[in-house]
């Protein structure tokens, strides 16, 4: 299963380790992990997804990234919904591949692409009350870079 | 045809419910004239198509994107995860 979307946490080291597992062709792990932040007033979030759609999405944004780098040996990726505090880990994606290039950026390009293709929705706690956060266009230069 | 519509995020809120099931005397619409004729049938945040996306079935869809009976279509606002 390269796909999750879950309320619950995730331990990086060991999605890191079983993209290892069992493998001897794999010369690099590239991780991200995506962290909830304490901007200005900003206490918690909560993420909305549309379930079904988002599973898809995830998948086929892992399957374009295999078809650009072939020589991918393993992809994980976790993303977390529900209310989430500041500090709370949101996102994790883990590329295995034979070698460090390859990794490095099918790691950046599943997130560019997470960032503008799946159907996540952020909304901010803060004293004065909760607001959906905006989409910003920096996150589509960045998909549209690829 | 029958359409399963729904709304998300701030979209959902605005409009005031999640989706509706809909009618419509006709054997396909496109992704903007369905806009449309939610838009003037109650769902007035339709109206703003700055910044609004779609989905049919599940897959991102653009304004031009073919919709036939018994498809699931949403509309919701730019996506913010990651």
């Amino acid at each position: 299963m390269s796909v999750s979307v879950q309320t619950g946490d995730f331990d990086a080291g060991r999605e890191c380790a079983d993209l290892l597992a069992g493998r001897d062709d794999v010369g690099a792990v590239a991780s991200f992990i995506g962290v909830v932040r304490g901007d200005g007033d900003v206490a918690a979030m909560t993420l909305e997804h549309y379930p079904g759609m988002t599973e898809k999405a995830l998948e086929a944004i892992v399957a374009e990234a295999r078809s650009r780098w072939p020589a991918l040996v393993r992809v994980r990726v976790i993303h977390r919904v529900g209310r989430l505090a500041v500090g709370d880990q949101i996102v994790f994606v883990g590329v295995a591949g034979g070698h460090r290039g390859e990794a490095f950026a099918a790691c950046e390009f599943i997130m560019d692409y997470l960032k503008t293709r799946a159907p996540f929705w952020k909304q901010e706690e803060t004293a004065e009350g909760v607001r959906w956060v905006e989409a910003r266009g920096s996150d589509d230069e960045a998909a549209a870079r690829w | 045809m029958k359409l399963h519509i729904r709304y998300f995020a701030s979209l959902r809120e605005s409009i005031g419910r999640a989706g509706e099931d809909i009618e419509l005397p006709c054997e396909q619409i496109s992704v903007a004239a369905l806009r449309e004729h939610l838009a003037a049938h109650g769902a007035d945040a339709l109206g703003d198509t700055d910044k609004l996306r779609a989905a049919v079935n599940q897959v991102m869809a653009g304004p031009q994107t073919a919709i036939g009976d018994g498809d699931e279509v949403a509309f919701f606002p730019p996506v913010t995860g990651g």
